[in-house]
């Protein structure tokens, strides 16, 4: 059983590589763009508002599953085309972002109206003002429910099956039927688990590093 | 010396200051009173740029003066908010030296500099590397004046400086500000206490409501 399992790992591993890649990718894009739509949300710009209002809902309401099809299969359809992985990648980013502009626009409410104006009065800047004092205490309220999203994002990422990308959850699914075993599909649990734990991990540091002030 | 000449403020169609004229003679205490709601908020947020006047003028040393967009690193009008709104991300130390560092581009070394004199100045040793939430009340607004002089304001202005306290500290408080008046500080205290002001003011400036 051990050299079963050491001769199906390298297919799992690389499957899992590819799930850390459309997770690592995802989050890098999505969580600033998250907090960039999210001013836009509350923008006095109404046309703005309503556009990145409308993206929110689309996304927000209707399956991530959905929004992978519509992009792999359905815009070529329309002349755009994406490679596999690409269209992975853009469909999670989009999704994400508008999960993560929700967060944000939650966070950048909790600020009182006082922490902006006394910054104004101390003639700091706009971007000053975000960077040093508004951006800080938003990340600091916004951290969990962020953390929750990473950890769904782990999973989510599996949904890339269905275009035909090789992640880990279809490496262990062909290995099992293959196979006609149930190992496969138990290594690839151990494997997530050992992934979301990783992240668990990381979110209670930095939650730890924001609880040095209230 | 700052001069307010026929002020006038409107939220909507109510207005709030209707020819309002004052003038804060340089190293003075100018303490503004009345009922509430009749627009000593909206007086202080006036001066200190946070609202646009609907019209009048406003002079500082003689010269037009607009607070709302003055962008003069000299003449700063430092505010000390009813409830001090200092940054609870910052340190006291880092609340008292980011403004300087980043607007007056002092070097870290010379703004920590400062802020210790002004730190020691008004009690505060010992604190500096706390955050905000480990300070009492007091502390607080200590460290919200600290913060405002660490921009060599013109002027410093309060909003109700006693309100937010223990009634024992209104002491304390009137003696903060009459020892920044030694120091020359000019000094706009708005309040609804009316032993508080006569204890501390050079000059008395009710505002009344209007009737609509
Ligand atoms: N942003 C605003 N929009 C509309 N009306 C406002 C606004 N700010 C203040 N007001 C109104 O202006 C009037 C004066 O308010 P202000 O806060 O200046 O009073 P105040 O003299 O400071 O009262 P208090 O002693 O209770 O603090 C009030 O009637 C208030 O409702
Ligand atoms: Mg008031």
């Amino acid at each position: 059983m051990l050299h079963y399992a050491s001769q199906i790992l390298p297919s799992l591993l690389s499957g899992a590589w590819m799930t850390i890649k459309i997770f690592f990718w995802t989050l890098i894009a999505s969580i600033p763009l998250g907090v960039v739509v999210s001013l836009g949300l509350t923008s006095n710009i109404p046309p703005l508002r309503w556009i990145l209002k409308f993206y929110v809902w689309l996304m927000r309401g209707t399956p991530l599953l959905l929004q992978l099809i519509f992009v792999f299969y359905g815009l070529p359809i329309i002349g755009i085309i994406f490679q596999r992985y690409d269209a992975a990648i853009f469909a999670f980013i989009l999704n994400y972002t508008a999960y993560f502009a929700e967060i944000f626009r939650g966070g950048f409410q909790a600020i009182p109206r006082g922490q902006y104006e006394s910054a104004r009065v101390l003639r700091l800047t706009r971007g000053q003002t975000l960077r040093r004092i508004v951006i800080p205490q938003v990340v600091k309220i916004v951290v969990p429910s962020i953390g929750n999203e990473v950890i769904n994002l782990i999973k989510d990422s599996s949904l890339v099956y269905v275009i035909g990308l090789g992640d880990l959850l279809r490496a262990g699914n062909v290995a099992t039927a293959r196979d006609v075993t149930l190992l496969p599909l138990v290594l690839v649990g151990i494997i997530y688990l050992l992934m979301t734990a990783v992240a668990t991990f990381i979110l209670r540091r930095v939650e730890q590093h924001y609880r040095a002030w209230r | 010396m700052l001069e307010l000449k026929n002020i006038k403020k409107q939220f909507g169609n109510r207005t709030i200051l209707n020819n309002f004229n004052l003038q804060v003679p340089d190293g003075q205490i100018v303490a503004v009173v009345g009922p509430s709601g009749a627009g000593k908020t909206t007086l202080l947020r006036c001066i200190s740029g946070l609202e646009s006047v609907d019209s009048g003028q406003f002079l500082l040393d003689d010269k037009p003066f607009d607070p709302a967009n003055n962008r003069d690193n000299d003449n700063v009008i430092g505010v000390v908010f009813q409830d001090f709104q200092l940054f609870p991300n910052l340190t006291v130390l880092a609340n008292i030296t980011l403004a300087p560092q980043l607007v007056l581009k002092q070097s870290k070394a010379d703004s920590e500099k400062r802020a210790q004199e002004l730190i020691d100045q008004l009690n505060l040793t010992g604190k500096e590397s706390l955050y905000p939430y480990q300070l009492s009340g007091g502390q607080k607004q200590r460290l919200a004046i600290v913060r405002a002089l660490a921009m060599n304001p013109k002027i410093l202005c309060y909003d109700e400086p006693t309100s937010a306290l223990d009634p024992d500290l209104r002491q304390t408080v009137e003696q903060i500000i009459l020892g920044l008046k030694r120091d020359q500080m000019t000094q706009i205290v708005v309040t609804h206490d009316m032993q508080f002001a006569k204890n501390i003011a050079d000059q008395l400036v009710r505002v009344e409501p209007i009737k609509a």
